[in-house]
């Protein structure tokens, strides 16, 4: 698995070049999350694709080779936090409740949403974390989930920023 | 000055240069046809769209400019994604313009509307639509600039007709491209590059593989000083005949699948590769597992993506070639390379006195005779055109091309149908030049429309049709791989010189070897087209041939045959 982050123009049709990229190198893509940055022409994806290495780094230059990708970087080898968000809907009766109320603590999930039947959890973290509390909870009736798909930064002063961005300082900025 | 979006577009065309455009009408186009007709810009009315792709090609191959292509909505554009296509996979700078229907119709299925940027994605550099007036001049210019930086390809233009006609104030000045802010990698790796160093310093029997990159990047003069300065000889791509005299002791002749068999061996025994500007195709390595195992690879190549994807290298020079060669240049010591070069010469064993042209005449005519004759009589100064399949290769083999873009040819897609109207592009690109279309039966037929073209142009341009009756290497696929069974090869044609004459051109036909020189000499002479169909020997088939998936030392030889091999002593 390689994770890729890309900064690509915020305009139509370049979601559709990315993929078709992908598809055209025969590179199945895991997950792909893209939203805005700080700068709304700027739009910034995060690419997990089923690959080895050598597929990881022809992915990355060839979308940097795509006139509307800014930046293309495998950040796969480097420290990294990862974070998929997910909603699970579960059904929840009043004897099942308590049970769940305890599980959603342990994993530091959410309820976001309470129905007389159901529940609507949510729970951020690593794939792992989700993956685990997908399993803890399909005993009790998982009626049904969406997930955002991951989106990946680099820890600490390893900064990715996009081309052009104003060079960003990795100290507080003063406030007085 | 207000101007409408077509009146735009042909003045942004004429202030980039464009003198010539290859095209054919229809609905969604007409406004720029209309303003076309005002402009001084030279429109060549094609036969079918293909054809427009193509020229657009062949003129950007003869010159390094860009050629500029333009077609309707729907099936015209539609019609040039085979020209794109080719175009991408050689590398070529071609501008493709596309009508669309306005804008308010997008995505209702008007009446020839298809989404030709959805359908060439894959196929081009860059494309984009255009809807507004005022962006025309704009994205005209920023195309241009997409097309022929870095590795070059063919841009797609899609131009609403409601964009063609509306009118906006055009002011080139204020029409700078605006192309987005992308980071600027820092290539050159001070690591790799002392490596590279020292892998040529060290090399013992190293070959430089030399590819269409060098001419792409003008780099022949450093790439000469290299060869120079390192010793080293030199194996060409198809595609990167020319950029190294094929009269230079140094060059050894082409590679891989039709290579020369002492060239294929010598690399395969190689302790170094140097590639440059090549990106090793399939058809020049054969089966990777077993390619080149004892050589370390040395890879100077300006797109990135390249790096590592077939071949493994040791050493990755990203950049231009020309910059990269000339910093080179200066850190190589000149090895005594005397053993390495006098035991390729031993390789090359007695094909030399087995060619081809060595043989007692038995009566046949073989199509190296012809290429042979063709570049003997021209002293290897015309331009070459030619389609796909045998007769390309034995071009390859047989005419020896010492000056850069004189082959033009598809490689990369392998385009049957490119070299009549990728010739007529030369032409155009290079008036002065003698320009020879050498052209198998079968790709003849799929654009010989555009023989109507010449004559509507009165360009003047040879035609040598290899004619064996046959789609001649599918045949020879069959002969090898299927037991000789031939299905679908066989190929019936109409009788070549009377269609020439119903087109209004000068035909002849040729069977006999005697007949070939004569009959160059008379076309040369005649400052019109002519056509020439020489009927050669059936079922003779390209030797050496490496089967595909086979490795690259795994050639089948000539069997017992008068015919031997081939062998390139200029």
């Amino acid at each position: 698995m390689q994770t890729l982050v890309a900064y690509v123009e915020n305009k139509p049709g370049v979601l559709n070049r990315v993929s078709s990229l992908a598809r055209r190198l025969a590179i199945n893509i895991d997950s792909l999350t893209v939203g805005p940055t700080d700068n709304p022409q700027i739009a910034r994806m995060t690419i997990v694709a089923h690959t080895d290495e050598k597929g990881g780094h022809r992915l990355e230059a060839s979308l940097e080779k795509l006139v509307d990708v800014l930046l293309a970087e495998n950040i796969s080898e480097r420290s990294l936090l990862e974070r998929d968000l997910a909603l699970i809907k579960v059904l929840a009766d009043q004897q099942s409740r308590p049970h769940l109320m305890e599980l959603i603590k342990v994993f530091r999930a959410r309820v976001v949403d309470v129905a007389p039947e159901s529940l609507i959890i949510e729970v951020s973290g690593t794939v792992d974390k989700i993956d685990g509390l997908l399993e803890v909870l399909r005993p009790f009736g998982v009626l049904e989930m969406a997930r955002s798909g991951r989106i990946s930064m680099t820890r600490g002063g390893d900064l990715l920023r996009p081309p052009g961005a104003p060079t960003a300082s990795v100290e507080p900025a003063n406030v007085t | 000055m207000k101007l409408t979006g077509a009146e735009i577009l042909c003045e942004s065309l004429t202030k980039l240069g464009v003198q010539h455009i290859f095209g054919y009408p229809g609905g969604a186009i007409l406004p720029v046809y209309d303003a076309l007709g005002k402009s001084k810009l030279h429109h060549i009315l094609v036969r079918h769209e293909q054809g427009a792709t193509h020229m657009a090609d062949g003129y950007a191959r003869a010159t390094g400019g860009i050629g500029v292509a333009m077609a309707t909505s729907g099936p015209g554009a539609t019609n040039m994604v085979t020209g794109i296509a080719t175009a991408m996979l050689d590398s070529s700078p071609v501008v493709c313009i596309t009508g669309q229907v306005s804008s308010k119709l997008l995505g209702s299925d008007a009446f020839q509307e298809i989404d030709i940027t959805g359908i060439t994605m894959p196929i081009t550099k860059h494309n984009v639509v255009v809807s507004r007036a005022e962006d025309i001049a704009r994205t005209v210019r920023e195309a241009f600039i997409i097309a022929n930086t870095g590795r070059p390809g063919p841009v797609l233009v899609d131009i609403t007709k409601d964009a063609q006609q509306a009118s906006c104030e055009f002011d080139w000045e204020a029409s700078t491209p605006k192309l987005p802010q992308k980071r600027v990698r820092n290539d050159h790796n001070q690591e790799q590059f002392n490596r590279a160093i020292e892998l040529l310093n060290t090399a013992k029997r190293p070959i430089i593989l030399a590819g269409r990159g060098i001419m792409l990047s003008g780099a022949m003069r450093a790439f000469e000083q290299f060869v120079r300065t390192c010793n080293i000889p030199v194996a060409m791509t198809l595609l990167g005949i020319g950029c190294f005299p094929a009269s230079d002791p140094m060059n050894l002749g082409m590679m891989g699948m039709h290579g020369e068999a002492w060239v294929n061996h010598a690399i395969q025994e190689s302790d170094l590769l140097i590639a440059v500007g090549m990106r090793f195709d399939d058809r020049v390595t054969g089966d990777l597992r077993t390619y080149a195992k004892g050589a370390r690879k040395i890879h100077i190549e300006i797109d990135r993506a390249e790096i590592n994807k077939n071949v493994k290298v040791d050493a990755a020079l990203v950049g231009d070639a020309r910059e990269t060669l000339e910093k080179l240049i200066p850190h190589i010591v000149n090895p005594d390379r005397a053993p390495w070069l006098a035991h390729i010469k031993e390789l090359k064993g007695d094909s030399a006195v087995r060619d081809i042209q060595s043989l007692p005449d038995n009566g046949h005519l073989y199509a190296a005779h012809v290429i042979n004759d063709l570049w003997k009589e021209t002293r290897g100064e015309a331009i070459v055109v030619t389609d796909v399949g045998q007769h390309q290769m034995w071009e390859a083999q047989y005419y020896h091309h010492n000056q850069p873009r004189t082959l033009i040819t598809s490689g990369g897609l392998g385009t049957m149908g490119f070299a009549l109207p990728a010739a007529i592009g030369a032409k155009f690109a290079k008036p002065d030049s003698e320009v020879w279309v050498v052209v198998g039966d079968g790709g003849f037929q799929m654009t010989m429309c555009e023989l109507a073209t010449i004559v509507q142009e009165k360009i003047n341009i040879k035609i040598a049709i290899i004619n064996n009756g046959f789609l001649g290497m599918v045949r020879q696929w069959q002969e090898f791989f299927y037991d000789k069974r031939y299905v679908a090869t066989p190929l019936v044609a109409p009788d070549f010189a009377a269609l020439a004459n119903a087109f209004g051109i000068r035909g002849e036909r040729i069977t006999s070897r005697g007949d070939v020189l004569p009959t160059i000499r008379s076309a040369r002479e005649s400052k019109e087209t002519v056509l020439i169909d020489f009927r050669v020997e059936q079922e003779d088939s390209v030797y050496p041939m490496v089967p595909a998936g086979a490795s690259l030392h795994e050639m089948i030889r000539r069997p017992n045959n008068p015919l031997v091999e081939t062998a390139s002593e200029p």
